[in-house]
């Protein structure tokens, strides 16, 4: 049965965010050679509908409203329920962001349908979508499907390959008009505290440091190894309560998820709770003194040593061998 | 005011964990309060504290979750409901929990509902924006911080480490996120006075819910473990040896370099 199936765009600093691409990813093999449709909601959107063309949307859907230039569900449920009133998509796909998480209980909860949450893969068999989707904390998952109706779901950063940029690619650009009004929650402020432009959910690399650093210059030799590798640096909790760094780089359950190719945990003892916001990571490799220490457990590669003389060393050695394979 | 909070006893997931049947096997296993929940608690006894009124558990359940509900009424929650669909119900899913929840409390005269940001065993973060939805009231989710004056309300809230600063009114969900506050132990008198304090159980019938309202709209097809990893391989020998194979293996066996 193919499918058409609305994905909603999400932007940061004025870009779209990769999860947005995997999102059309997924959709095509939700719509089985049904639409892909990309929707933009926001103040100034129109610009970005291309690039959702050339990573594989068929149409792009604009919703621009002065009343929309910053998220809030009530804002966002509007414009979006306008969409699907017009279009009667067969499925939505939203990436598992902060929005995607705050916004797609509500809309499911309006049209009463099901929701499937922080998918980490997506396939087809028999006709019928299934996902995968992690549970308790990341220690088991599940295969599920939605019984009938909508085919709502939310996809988690980083595990779904988007599909190759195609410049050539076209297709129809369109807005739709919603009336925004009686916003019930009013942002007065936003402090920003992610510094720089590196979004750890999307990182490939990840350099994360815990209690082990032992101080806010203790994260300076995990810098210089994220800046040799092209990566981010995160942390855990612990590191973030003893105020070695913003809570912004908080990686686990109450911080960011992320599945990056290489993460690198230096001084992180692997709480469950941390667990949970890396362990989908493609490789990891620990760091830590304590040879019992539980992040080794799920560590593929790990040294058991002082963080402090092992991260220069290897900032050194990839200096090298970066060197030798230009 | 008149707070609602909305608790899930889960599995806690610092437990090891097995499937067996197709179903991640409990017994014997500890369950706990959603700690996101516990957060929920606490910052309802404190705003009642502070404003007066009367703070309300309410589970979706089993009798077994008469414990989790004890436990908040003894750090100090006055009312407890446990909506017990074990009899009625099979099987479930974040929109059956919604709809039970949301029809308990249509009728009642809600300030303030707090819910986890998320429970640590499901995982989806929907329950609380659905019950808001079905409730016709707005939400701000992931909160850590919340001022509440007469019916004017200020939060912060946690945008994967933003904080925006927003304001709203009364009646009002929220969803608790870590960094809230630290919630209480129940103390020895606490614990003693929570036997005596009301817990009322209701089935699907007292709330005039057929099995067909609130059937699932998902469903699970498998559950299994994450993949067995290969033993890590935890590097011997010299330590600048270590570090040139480390180096060596993540550029030529794991290819991630
Ligand atoms: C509801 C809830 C939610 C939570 N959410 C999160 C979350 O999202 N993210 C998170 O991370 N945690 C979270 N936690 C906290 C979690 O339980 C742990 O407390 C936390 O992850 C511990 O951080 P850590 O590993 O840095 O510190 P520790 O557990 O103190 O570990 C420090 C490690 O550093 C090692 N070490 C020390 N010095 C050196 C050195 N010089 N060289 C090498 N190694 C060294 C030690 O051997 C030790 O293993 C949560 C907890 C709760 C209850
Ligand atoms: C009759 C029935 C049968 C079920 N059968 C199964 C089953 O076989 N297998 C299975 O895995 N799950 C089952 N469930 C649980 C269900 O699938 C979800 O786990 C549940 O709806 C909550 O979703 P979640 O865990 O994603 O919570 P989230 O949406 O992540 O929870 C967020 C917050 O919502 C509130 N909340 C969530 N659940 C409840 C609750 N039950 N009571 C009060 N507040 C709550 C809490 O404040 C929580 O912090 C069943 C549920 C019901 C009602």
């Amino acid at each position: 049965m193919s499918r058409k199936v609305i994905v909603l765009g999400e932007t940061r600093e004025g870009q779209l965010r990769n999860v947005s691409f995997e999102a059309i990813a997924a959709g095509k093999t939700a719509a089985q050679g049904g639409e892909v449709l990309g929707v933009l909601i926001g103040d100034s959107v129109q610009s970005l509908a291309q690039e959702m063309i050339q990573y594989g949307a068929d149409r792009v859907l604009t919703v621009e409203n002065e009343k929309l230039g910053h998220y809030t569900s009530d804002g966002f449920a509007q414009a979006l329920l306008a969409v699907i009133e017009q279009e009667q998509p067969d499925g939505i796909l939203f990436g598992h962001t902060a929005l995607g998480k705050d916004l797609s209980p509500k809309i499911a909860a309006k049209l009463g349908t099901g929701l499937i949450s922080d998918a980490t893969s997506i396939s087809e068999e028999n006709g019928d979508v299934l996902f995968t989707r992690p549970i308790y904390s990341g220690k088991a998952f599940e295969k599920i499907m939605v019984e009938d109706g909508l085919l709502f779901a939310t996809i988690r950063p980083n595990n779904i390959e988007p599909l190759q940029k195609d410049d050539t690619r076209s297709g129809d650009v369109s807005s739709v008009s919603a009336s925004i009004s009686d916003l019930r929650t009013i942002i007065q402020d936003v402090v920003r505290k992610s510094t720089d432009g590196v979004d750890l959910s999307e990182a490939k690399v990840i350099i994360a440091g815990g209690r082990g650093v032992k101080s806010g210059e203790g994260f300076q030799p995990l810098k210089e190894l994220a800046n040799v590798l092209g990566g981010a640096v995160g942390a855990s909790r612990g590191a973030c309560d003893a105020d070695y760094c913003d809570y912004s780089l908080q990686i686990g359950q109450t911080g960011k998820v992320v599945t990056p190719d290489l993460y690198i945990a230096c001084g992180i003892s692997g709480a469950i709770q941390h667990l949970a916001g890396m362990s989908n990571s493609k490789v990891i490799v620990a760091i830590n003194k304590d040879p019992e220490a539980e992040i080794f457990k799920v560590a593929d590669y790990g040294i058991v040593g002082d963080l402090f003389e092992v991260v220069p060393m290897l900032t050194e050695e990839f200096k090298k061998v970066k060197a030798g394979s230009l | 005011m008149n707070l609602y909070v909305l608790l899930k006893r889960t599995f806690d997931t610092e437990e090891k964990i097995s499937i067996s049947g197709g179903r991640i096997q409990e017994d014997g296993a500890e369950f706990i309060i959603n700690p996101y929940d516990e957060y929920a608690v606490e910052e309802a006894i404190q705003l009642r504290d502070e404003h007066g009124g009367e703070v309300t558990v309410i589970t979706v359940g089993s009798d077994e979750s008469e414990k989790q509900l004890r436990t908040a009424l003894a750090m100090g929650a006055d009312k407890a409901v446990l909506i017990n669909s074990e009899e009625d119900l099979d099987e479930g899913d974040q929109y059956t929990t919604a709809k039970i929840l949301t029809q308990y409390l249509k009728d009642k005269e809600v300030d303030l509902i707090l819910a986890g940001n998320v429970a640590i065993d499901g995982g989806s973060g929907q329950v609380g924006p659905r019950v808001a939805e079905g409730l016709g009231i707005p939400y701000v989710t992931t909160i850590t911080d919340i001022e509440v004056n007469g019916s004017d309300v200020s939060i912060t809230r946690d945008v994967e480490g933003d904080s925006e600063k927003i304001s709203t009114s009364l009646p009002l969900l929220v969803t608790c996120q870590q960094g809230l506050n630290e919630p209480r132990y129940p103390s020895l008198p606490g614990i003693m006075k929570a036997k005596k304090k009301p817990l009322e159980e209701l089935e699907l019938d007292d709330l005039d819910l057929e099995e067909a309202d609130v059937a699932s709209k998902t469903k699970t097809i498998d559950i299994f473990m994450p993949p067995e990893k290969a033993a890590g391989r935890v590097l011997e020998g010299d330590l600048s040896d270590q570090v040139k194979e480390l180096a060596g293996l993540l550029r030529s066996e794991a290819k991630v370099i």
